[in-house]
């Protein structure tokens, strides 16, 4: 398992405050759940709170969350370690890289990726870079094994990449001018690269 | 090859409309009160008549699944959970459903739901399907709109649907775990029994399915069980998207008939093993818990739950990672070992200890300084690790109740 702890007190802020729209949308979301089973709502609120907060969570806001779904303290800390998408120091404020590298993108070059990060941000994960706009980080499967290798930034994939397409999304993020998300190399999404061979005479208004 | 007219998924790479006007034209929501007016009963005969058998990796009839829900509630709510969590390597399919033909499953969730008393239905999809998500959530809000489903809808069955996600917790993808973590816990998963469909979500009559195998139940009911049934062999019928993945030409994501042989996959969608045929070294048929098939069984392997099994592999989710001769085979184990101890919920010891065990040991093969007798030893342990509730390398088997 994975095991992670909170950043240390110095980089912890002093409070956290939902603000007044992401406060409406996680009253929105307890709504979805039968009464009394608020907590289901944790993982969807903790998301909002990163969000909202540089792309981590803190500690403060792990109280806000405990405090507005009743919920023990240990509870929400529980779930914030556990579920390893929450960011639990701070993380680049242009880009927070995430590497798939597991097998299937492994064997198409994910090392070569994670070798870029090293050199060009930071030689280990969950560093920031030194003028503090990016981070990077392996997992464990982003789930576009046949686009591999491929990264995901904020809320985003970057597919097909090779050295070259990845310094040029990494170029992008640190001008300001991210690339179109997908595939880098001209593919249509899951389809082969040749063109689909499949399903070439389904048009809009055919109806089975 | 498939025919196009017998493929369900008409928008899988995304080149049309994924939303409500686009999906009607490609023929979803058509006839869906007719199929609902039907009644619950006929549902369930009709999909265990077509044979289909779950697309999450275990290959569990999806129709008897059904039918073990409570015929009366006892005032306890039933619900439908669709397990949109796949995040196992190599497994990845669902995502082209979500992302392009979500309307498809919003119109499955309504139908098994009115097939299991359930009025109301979560979806649980990945913390990393953002986008996905948005679309999925999109579809819901139009279908909403449009009054197909809701309190009040034109179909005259009540039905909420929720589109829930997690965070990025591969346990999450076994169904008591998704449970869990749907009410707001850490994904750990439940003994059992009881069984879901008698204590679920909130200890409530539960189904949890695979997205696909929900998807794909409108096609079967409009189209009949007979369609479904006709395409593939005996015992492994339909249609299945298949994912090609590693050192094929042309990785993609494809429907094809269940049976396909995993040659013609690979030759026809994959674009062929990188360096040709001869090239290859094995495959990891389903997701990267499926055992490694060499190259000499993939010569006349039947790509389905009975094909894979002949050579004493499993199905998976149909999800294919190719490996050639230039990878170093240990090291992509030992990466899957490594995907296997991060993942590891903490739960049962053997898991939590015996993944990070055998995740060292097999470094130190890859950097050749392991003994020869500790590959014995890995065999000897592996199954032992097993012995907690489920395991597989040595972790709760998703696949055995995914649907």
């Amino acid at each position: 398992m994975s095991v992670r702890r909170l950043a240390p007190k110095e980089l912890q802020p002093a409070s956290f405050e939902f603000t007044a729209e992401n406060l409406a949308w996680a009253k929105a979301q307890i709504a979805k759940y039968p009464a009394g089973r608020q907590a289901s709502a944790v993982v969807p609120i903790l998301w909002k709170v990163q969000e909202q907060h540089e792309g981590w969570v803190s500690e403060p806001a792990i109280r806000a969350v405990a405090e507005l779904l009743d919920m023990p303290y240990i509870r929400v800390l529980e779930i914030a370690t556990f579920y390893t998408m929450f960011q639990l120091q701070p993380v680049g404020k242009k880009a927070h890289v995430q590497v798939c590298g597991t097998t299937p993108c492994k064997l198409r070059g994910a090392g070569e990726l994670i070798k870029v990060c090293q050199d060009r941000i930071h030689h280990d994960p969950f560093h920031v870079s030194a003028d503090g706009n990016f981070s990077w980080e392996e997992v464990e499967c982003l789930g576009a094994c046949v686009n591999a290798p491929m990264v995901m930034i904020w809320k985003d994939t970057y597919e097909d990449l090779t050295l070259e397409s990845f310094n040029k999304v990494l170029d992008g993020f640190a001008s300001g001018n991210p690339p179109k998300p997908g595939p880098q190399n001209g593919r249509q999404h899951a389809a082969p690269i040749t063109g689909p061979n499949v399903l070439k005479d389904v048009t809009a208004k055919d109806k089975v | 090859m498939l025919d196009d007219k017998d493929r369900i998924f008409r928008n899988l790479y995304g080149l049309h409309d994924w939303g409500l006007e686009g999906a009607r034209a490609r023929g979803a929501w058509d006839g869906t009160k007719a199929i609902l007016d039907k009644g619950r009963d006929w549902i369930v005969n009709e999909m265990k008549a077509s044979g289909l058998r779950g697309r999450g990796g275990a290959g569990f009839p999806t129709g008897l699944k059904w039918s073990f829900m409570p015929k009366e509630s006892d005032g306890r709510p039933h619900y439908l959970v669709v397990n949109a969590d796949e995040s196992e390597p190599g497994t990845c399919k669902d995502r082209e459903i979500l992302r392009h033909d979500p309307h498809l499953l919003v119109e499955g969730c309504l139908l098994a739901s009115a097939a299991m008393g359930a009025h109301v239905c979560y979806v649980y999809v990945r913390g990393e399907f953002i986008r996905e998500r948005e679309h999925l959530q999109a579809a819901v809000d139009q279908a909403y709109e449009a009054k197909l489903i809701g309190k009040d809808n034109i179909h005259g069955y009540p039905f909420d649907l929720y589109v829930h996600h997690g965070a990025g917790a591969y346990i999450c993808g076994e169904e008591t775990a998704l449970l869990e973590s749907l009410e707001g816990k850490k994904g750990q998963p439940r003994l059992k029994p009881p069984f879901p469909a008698n204590m679920g979500l909130y200890g409530c009559p539960t189904t949890v399915n695979n997205v696909e195998s929900i998807a794909v139940a409108p096609d079967i009911l409009r189209r009949g069980a007979a369609w479904f049934a006709g395409i593939g062999r005996q015992n492994n019928v339909g249609t299945k998207l298949f994912g090609i993945s590693g050192h094929v030409n042309t990785p993609c994501v494809v429907e094809e008939a269940m049976g396909i042989p995993f040659r013609e996959l690979i030759e026809k969608h994959g674009g062929g093993i990188r360096g040709g045929w001869d090239n290859l070294l094995a495959i990891i048929p389903g997701g990267a818990s499926c055992p490694m098939i060499p190259a000499a069984d993939c010569q006349d392997l039947i790509m389905d739950f009975d094909g894979t099994r002949a050579v004493k592999s499993s199905f998976g989710t149909a999800g294919v990672i190719v490996m050639d001769k230039s990878t170093d085979v240990i090291a992509a184990i030992a990466r899957i070992s490594y995907f296997f101890k991060h993942e590891s919920c903490g739960q049962c010891t053997p898991c939590r200890e015996g993944t990070g065990w055998m995740w060292r040991v097999l470094s130190r093969m890859v950097e050749g300084r392991a003994h020869k007798r500790e590959i014995d030893m890995l065999l000897e342990v592996r199954p032992r690790s097993k012995a907690t509730p489920s395991a597989r390398w040595a972790m709760p088997r998703r696949g055995r109740s995914r649907g």
